[in-house]
């Protein structure tokens, strides 16, 4: 089969966004905030988001991730900038239905994320593609608007710290 | 018997398999490896002939069942030169072994202010179990750092090594880097300052001829399913006299002597610390792997490993834009060699390689310390073992040339 399969988990638009993505950054006035980790593989996402009232007046995402990951979290900002919250959870449980789901699902509202349905054929990188939905759910939905990931078992670093790399 | 390395493959029918219409390149033996015909058919001989608990029964099948198990117990210890059987606990695997050591020899022996010294290449299973230790007892945990081409930086290892430290523990080799550490001189300078040295076996017991009296390591864990055994079976190494003293971690059957309403006795090594039913197939299965390693030779495994690097690594280092991690010099490099396509996530590479038909895996190996230290979020591992042969080296250069060219076409 070679490499030609792989056009259709890479599209161009998936290159595009991963590339140049939109919406990378931070926001000064953030109202919610969350940090996703994808714990198998290390990927991290940082989300943003600043609602005013029920819409969601501005979004930024950081972090690190692959081509998949990064892709879908600039596409989910574009799609979800200036919608309400409830329309934000509507497009949350259909681009999971897309994805995952074995329904057909009008996907048109996701704008440019409806192309990751080719990552169906690639259950590996499923996480890869959710990943930024899910942080966009949690950061809508967690109490005070901020959410931890697991708490910390830490050892104080005091020592360790000496001997980092330099 | 002698067997060929370069006939091998056919006792390990996964291997004869297409993947994404590819024939199977299987290089990802640093996470499991593949089991033999002779492991599978042991584990289907125990299970239709000589199925039953072990140490518990006065009838023949009983008898087998424990004679069978307590054979592949004598096994494993003569694998690793272990004086005696009784220095050997079967665990579910490396990271079992680790966390009963620091369960038990750390619970009764580090207090406040003791140090615990590992490094920054260690796989969370020799790492975790230290951290939260120290956690415990208000320890304190050091790490040792390496030389930029991924060896131990063994001056640092003395700075770091003082009469404070009680336990050093380090992986023998990397499952990232692919470097050997020295541990039997980590073992000395642990012993001159009064520590016990710990040795996280998961990478090296199934490639290298290892014996662990020369090494004087006091504890030393390793994995089956990484030595073409079962998963769900592993073997813990400790010197009978730090065994004794250590107190069991866990209670109930097959591990007691003498059962009162208000005290209890327990049996004695190895059996103290093997409390219920073990997995008694899991170590025929790890016997029988054993018996397959042996009739080739481990010296015979890390020859042809090593060609397999020194044909490869230079392969890989000619790739431009390719980062090969750990050292450059095949010399210094086991069959474990992580690596960056510029520009590219591992995870993207890896995918692409699976087109290919090649398995590799991408991720952070379970090291994130050391990730952070190498500056990178994840990387891509082809790891190789004794049923690989030049061929695959050859699918997995050609494969990732292949993915380089794809992306460079595309957008990115
Ligand atoms: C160096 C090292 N230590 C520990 C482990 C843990 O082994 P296991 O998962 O079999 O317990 C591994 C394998 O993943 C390893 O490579």
């Amino acid at each position: 089969m070679g490499l030609s399969k792989l056009d259709n988990l890479y599209r161009q638009v998936i290159l595009d966004h991963s590339e140049h993505p939109h919406h990378h950054g931070q926001l000064a006035d953030a109202t919610n905030d969350i940090e996703m980790r994808n714990p198998t593989c290390g990927d991290v996402l940082e989300l943003q988001v600043q609602l005013d009232g029920d819409t969601i007046k501005d979004i930024a995402f950081g972090g690190s991730g692959c081509t998949i990951s990064q892709a879908s979290a600039s596409m989910m900002t574009d799609a979800v900038l200036n919608k309400s919250v409830t329309q934000a959870e509507n497009m949350v449980e259909v681009f999971s239905e897309l994805i995952v789901g074995d329904k057909p699902v009008d996907s048109s509202i996701l704008g440019d994320a409806a192309v990751l349905e080719g990552v169906k054929q690639f259950p590996a990188r499923i996480k890869c593609a959710t990943l930024a939905w899910k942080a966009l759910h949690k950061a809508l939905n967690s109490e005070d608007h901020t959410a931890e990931i697991g708490d910390l078992h830490a050892h104080a670093p005091k020592e360790d710290e000496s001997h980092d790399r330099n | 018997m002698v067997k060929q390395l370069k006939t091998i493959k056919t006792d390990f029918p996964i291997l004869d398999q297409k993947v994404n219409d590819e024939q199977l390149v299987y290089l990802d033996n640093a996470a499991t490896t593949q089991k033999p015909k002779a492991v599978v058919e042991a584990l289907d001989h125990y299970y239709y002939h000589d199925n039953a608990n072990v140490h518990r029964g006065v009838h023949t099948l009983a008898e087998r069942a424990t004679e069978q198990f307590e054979n592949a117990r004598e096994k494993t210890a003569a694998f690793i030169n272990a004086p005696s059987k009784r220095n050997i606990l079967f665990t579910r695997g490396t990271t079992q072994s680790l966390n009963w050591i620091a369960a038990s020899y750390g619970e009764q022996n580090i207090k406040a202010g003791d140090e615990i010294v590992i490094s920054y290449m260690e796989h969370h299973s020799n790492l975790v179990p230290w951290q939260q230790l120290a956690l415990r007892k208000h320890a304190t945990l050091k790490y040792i750092g390496m030389h930029d081409d991924g060896t131990l930086d063994m001056a640092q290892a003395k700075e770091l090594i003082t009469d404070k430290t009680k336990i050093v523990s380090i992986a023998h080799v990397s499952n990232v880097l692919g470097v050997v550490n020295p541990l039997k001189a980590l073992a000395a300078l642990a012993h001159e300052h009064g520590a016990i040295m710990v040795g996280d076996g998961a990478q090296s017991v199934p490639h290298m001829p290892v014996d662990v009296q020369d090494l004087d390591v006091d504890f030393y864990a390793f994995s089956g399913h990484k030595m073409l055994g079962p998963t769900g079976i592993g073997g813990l190494y400790g010197k009978e006299a730090l065994l004794n003293a250590m107190p069991p971690i866990e209670f109930g059957g097959e591990m007691i002597d003498f059962v009162d309403l208000y005290e209890s006795s327990w049996k004695e090594l190895p059996w103290k610390f093997e409390a219920g039913t073990p997995d008694i197939s899991g170590a025929i299965g790890m016997g029988a792997a054993i018996d397959y390693l042996e009739a080739i030779g481990l010296d015979q495994v890390q020859k042809h490993e090593q060609a397999i690097v020194d044909y490869v690594l230079p392969k890989l280092l000619a790739i431009d834009d390719l980062e090969v991690y750990g050292p450059q010099d095949p010399s210094k490099h086991t069959g474990v060699i992580a690596f960056n396509l510029k520009g590219l996530h591992p995870h993207d590479l890896a995918t692409a390689l699976d087109m290919e038909g090649v398995a590799v895996r991408a991720g952070h190996h379970c090291a994130q310390p050391l990730m952070k230290y190498l500056s990178v979020p994840a990387t891509a591992r082809a790891s190789f073992y004794l049923y690989n042969d030049f061929n695959d080296a050859d699918r997995l250069v050609d494969a990732i040339k292949a993915a380089k060219e794809f992306f460079k076409n595309g957008a990115i």
